[in-house]
């Protein structure tokens, strides 16, 4: 009997540290996103002062042409790839610096790490140009450095848009990771190394499945927005370069078709949960 | 204490009497970015010698513009509009006819641009052209010992991935009909423009869109040639001093005209006529010729008052370039969503 009342009791007093954090979702999430869901089955704009219609004209262009679902393969492919790119990268490193790095080094690597959080990404992806281009550091540098000549250009690549992703987003998987690996007990890996279990094994069958949970957050923060990145493929994938997210922006920016952006950007969306959903259950069990 | 209040009461209403006057006679001007209107030492001029403060804003693409001139009723005074979307824009009932008797450059302007039918309706003027110029082809001078003088340059194996071209569907549509020998306001054979462009997909460095793009690519030495606006390619030179020139093909190019509009619901008329009038006038002109680099102005005194040997006034002046170039109509909605789909296909299946 006592407990309810203590449970009303308790969310009064916590609704005025409640109500900012939800008041400030509603404004700035719910509000923006059902407009845009409102949008997304209008024939036009209202500001356009034309008139308009309600209409599922826009999710039907999606499925009208193959253009559209290419575009949504290369992005989800682009997503795993930049995803897996992370996974090789980030797990080694936030291994070293939650096992086998202490005090000072630690500190001074995991600044390393946070770095480029500092910086904002339009200059990231710029300081890419300069290195990646033919005649820019990379080309210049491996040239200065090597005997026999060499031509790099990776710029206006794929191989571009992969680099240029992966060092955005690769901070995730490190931070994620690192999280997970720190709370794993030392005792566990020495328990399966004294038990006769070779590095990798105790790799494979003790530290992996433990920090699942990492890689797996990692993996979702890291591929939810690549699928629907545009500014990365537009400035370094030139003529390579056309993605879901780049042909949602074109809509928003270019033509003025915010109605068929806004219903490629749902369907997205439902794409991405979709996803997400049919994973759930492996992700559950890893969690 | 009194006295304190009283001065601070006057200075408040001196202030506010400040404010107020210059409001009344701020000239809002909506037009492209670095697009010689928003030139300080201009603007500077300009208000001296009229009194009338110009306040700039932009726009990155005609929607756009259309869309700032739609939602901000009463916001601008001045609007400059590519004479294709002129139509459009009056009706939509978004500009205002304009006396030209109070615009003393207008005389000077040339009568086939100023009688265009674009700018025309029903004897009243709706558009005071301002300048022309080509989307025609720029090239790196470093990688030419020659310019070339026909389109197909853009399809030369040897180029090949040195090649760029707006990302723009209705410039690249154009383009091709250029390309295959079409009209650009009447392409009869799409089929002919879409192979044209699917053969020339490989040959493409990057897509650009900006001026910016265009030259730091040049800078770097990372393209021989593209698709260019006359105008920007005059500045890259005169302005970035860069090695581009510009190439009129033996094929043709695209024309457009630009030209000032005044939006329906203006607070400063007066103004806005005073601010057309300076942008026509043959100072204006010749100045930013010289500092900066601009397409051909539509008054025919400013361009004489040009020197003779100049880009603008001997290749842009010459009949043999006139008979080559298509001057574009207004394009229907309908239209636009064709080229664009046309154009996004051809830039998927580049992959």
């Amino acid at each position: 009997m006592a407990t309810p009342t203590a449970g009303r009791r308790g969310i009064g007093p916590a609704l005025p540290l409640l109500l900012p954090a939800y008041l400030w979702l509603t404004m700035a999430i719910f509000l923006p996103l059902s407009a845009m869901a409102f949008f997304s089955f209008m024939t036009d704009l209202p500001l356009s002062g034309k008139a308009w219609s309600l209409t599922v004209q826009n999710y039907a262009a999606f499925f009208s042409s193959g253009l559209y679902l290419t575009l949504l393969l290369s992005s989800l492919r682009l997503g795993l790839e930049v995803t897996l790119w992370c996974a090789v990268i980030g797990f080694p490193a936030a291994y070293v610096l939650a096992k086998v790095l202490k005090g000072r080094a630690r500190e001074a690597i995991f600044l390393l790490v946070i770095l480029p959080f500092w910086s904002n990404g339009l200059v990231r992806i710029f300081s890419w140009v300069m290195v990646l281009r033919e005649g820019g550091i990379l080309d210049t540098a491996l040239n200065a450095v090597l005997p026999f000549r060499i031509s790099i250009d990776l710029m206006y690549s794929y191989p571009a848009v992969i680099i240029g992703l992966v060092h955005s987003y690769v901070p995730y998987m490190v931070l994620t990771c690192y999280l997970t690996l720190q709370a794993i007990d030392d005792s566990l890996i020495e328990a399966a190394r004294s038990l006769g279990a070779t590095r990798l094994q105790t790799l494979r069958r003790v530290i992996v499945p433990l920090a699942m949970p990492g890689l797996i957050a990692g993996a979702v923060l890291i591929f939810v927005p690549v699928v629907g990145s545009f500014m990365e493929p537009r400035i370094l994938g030139g003529r390579t370069g056309t993605f879901y997210g780049t042909v949602i922006e074109d809509q928003f920016v270019a033509v003025f078709n915010w109605p068929l952006g806004a219903a490629l950007s749902f369907i997205l969306l439902a794409v991405v949960l979709l996803i997400l959903a049919a994973a759930s259950p492996v992700l559950r069990r890893a969690a | 204490m009194t006295r304190l209040t009283a001065m601070l009461a006057a200075t408040t209403v001196l202030v506010s009497a400040f404010a107020l006057s210059a409001q009344a006679a701020e000239v809002h001007v909506l037009n492209w970015k670095g697009y010689g209107a928003d030139e300080p030492w201009a603007v500077e001029a300009f208000e001296k010698a009229t009194g009338h403060k110009v306040v700039n804003d932009f726009f990155n693409s005609e929607q756009e513009m259309l869309t700032k001139l739609r939602t901000n009723p009463g916001l601008y005074d001045v609007v400059m509009i590519n004479a294709a979307f002129t139509g459009q824009a009056l009706a939509e009932n978004l500009i205002q006819p304009i006396d030209t008797s109070k615009i003393a450059n207008y005389a000077d302007i040339s009568p086939e641009k100023a009688t265009s039918p674009m700018l025309n309706k029903d004897g009243k003027v709706f558009g005071v052209p301002w300048v022309w110029g080509l989307t025609a082809i720029a090239i790196n001078e470093k990688s030419f010992e020659t310019p070339p003088t026909s389109i197909s340059v853009m399809w030369d194996e040897a180029r090949k991935g040195r090649v760029v071209i707006r990302d723009d569907a209705v410039e690249a549509i154009q383009f091709g009909a250029i390309a295959s020998g079409q009209n650009i306001n009447d392409i009869k054979d799409m089929e002919a423009v879409k192979a044209k462009l699917t053969s020339l997909m490989p040959q493409i460095r990057t897509f650009w869109s900006s001026e910016n793009d265009w030259n730091q690519m040049v800078a770097s030495n990372q393209i021989d040639v593209g698709t260019y606006w006359s105008g920007s390619a005059d500045r890259a030179k005169t302005q970035f001093k860069l090695p581009v020139s510009l190439v009129v093909p033996d094929e043709g190019a695209v024309a457009w005209l630009d030209a000032f509009s005044i939006p329906a619901g203006s607070k400063n008329v007066e103004g806005a006529e005073a601010f057309i009038n300076y942008m026509v006038d043959p100072t204006f002109y010749v100045e930013w010729v010289t500092k900066v680099g601009a397409p051909v102005s539509a008054n025919v005194k400013a361009v004489a008052a040009l020197p003779e040997d100049s880009f603008n006034r001997k290749m842009m002046g010459d009949p043999k370039v006139a008979e080559r170039i298509q001057f574009q109509a207004p394009i229907t909605d309908a239209q636009r969503e064709q080229y664009l789909a046309i154009w996004q296909e051809l830039k998927v299946n580049v992959k």
